[in-house]
């Protein structure tokens, strides 16, 4: 909250140009996938629900906030049933935990069009810390936001029980993001 | 009678035994309801085994093109000997058609194919959810041809066994005491 009050009282003084609003997300320009490898085959999942709340000025990137929630039932392995496995408690718990949360609590600017971003990710009810660096490119009005986060699946219990097995899904699980977002 | 090279006897007896075993893990794994690790387990070794077939197959056709196989026995009439040509030619095109259509089935279910789990082999086309449904059926199809025509294709050599017993089975028989059939 500090740094928002910051961020108003820094508005106000330097005018409407630099403050930090809210950018609306063009679902259609973007998406959130996750690639994994099982018994070494890359494999990629997308996620076909998902929102980007993402407040970003360039001209004061440390600024900026973003909250990311993926629908964990809308994960798209390209196979009806194995749509159905992955919603089950061994995997996403989606009955339970129907989202998956990214909530940023640092983004410091990293050189030329680069980010580096800091925060908590909740998936299945437990939460990490992660770090991961973005790139930013403008698109005509438009900003775009891309970068990779890799996981480790088991740290947030997806694949319970006979799938702990990592020879057959590798615990290494890379979180692909593209966000398209504009005022 | 004059036998087929040891060559052609030893692809044909390895073609063989990995062709019925790797029929056999599909109708298993198709049967597993849902997904389990010993599902996908056997989905991968059906594919290491049917891409194996594919090799293998490629190199028995070369092997065919250079070796031209022993004669069949003078009075085997000629509508059979038509008949052993067409099916052996449908075998050959169903060595190939069955792994390759079975790999592209793989490949329109974004599958990539990793033999044995350590090279990856070419992704020749894209992951194509319309086109999915069509390959697996043709898939399951040229199967069932397949396992029509080995069958018809074992009877037959079973008939020149027991009742022609003029040694055109024992011709690709891999041991030397079969040699006393005759």
């Amino acid at each position: 909250m500090t740094s928002l009050r910051f961020l108003l009282a820094a508005a106000l003084l330097t005018g409407a140009a630099a403050h930090a609003a809210p950018l609306k997300t063009d679902l259609a320009k973007s998406s959130v996938s996750a690639t994994f490898k099982q018994m070494n085959v890359p494999v990629e999942a997308k996620f076909k629900t998902f929102s980007a709340q993402i407040d970003y000025d360039a001209a004061r990137p440390d600024a900026s906030k973003a909250t990311v929630d993926i629908g964990t039932a809308s994960m798209d392995l390209g196979d009806a049933e194995y749509n159905r496995e992955v919603a089950k408690k061994e995997w996403f718990n989606t009955a339970q935990f129907p989202k998956a949360t990214f909530v940023s609590t640092s983004i410091k600017a990293a050189g030329a069009d680069k980010l580096n971003v800091a925060g908590k990710l909740t998936i299945k009810g437990k939460t990490a810390d992660v770090a991961f660096p973005l790139t930013v490119k403008t698109a005509g009005k438009q900003q775009v936001f891309e970068g990779q986060l890799p996981i480790k699946r088991l740290a947030f219990n997806i694949g319970e029980g006979e799938w702990k097995d990592t020879s057959m899904v590798a615990d290494e699980v890379v979180i692909k993001f593209r966000v398209t977002a504009g005022q | 009678m004059q036998r087929y090279s040891s060559v052609a006897i030893a692809l044909h007896w390895m073609i063989a035994i990995l062709i019925i075993g790797t029929f056999t893990l599909g109708l298993v794994m198709t049967d597993i309801p849902g997904l389990t690790p010993t599902k996908l387990r056997y989905f991968s070794w059906h594919k290491w085994a049917g891409v194996t077939v594919l090799a293998l197959a490629a190199l028995r056709l070369l092997w065919r093109l250079r070796s031209r196989p022993p004669a069949y026995p003078a009075h085997m009439p000629t509508w059979q000997r038509h008949a052993a040509h067409s099916l052996h030619g449908l075998l050959y095109v169903l060595m190939f058609a069955v792994p390759l259509s079975g790999y592209f089935y793989s490949l329109a279910a974004g599958v990539p194919v990793v033999y044995f789990g350590v090279f990856p082999l070419p992704t020749l086309i894209e992951a194509d959810a319309a086109l999915k449904p069509t390959l697996g059926a043709l898939h399951y199809w040229l199967n069932m041809l397949l396992a029509a025509l080995v069958a018809v294709h074992v009877l037959a050599a079973l008939k020149h066994l027991l009742f022609d017993r003029d040694g055109v089975m024992q011709r690709m028989l891999p041991s030397s005491k079969t040699r006393s059939f005759r």
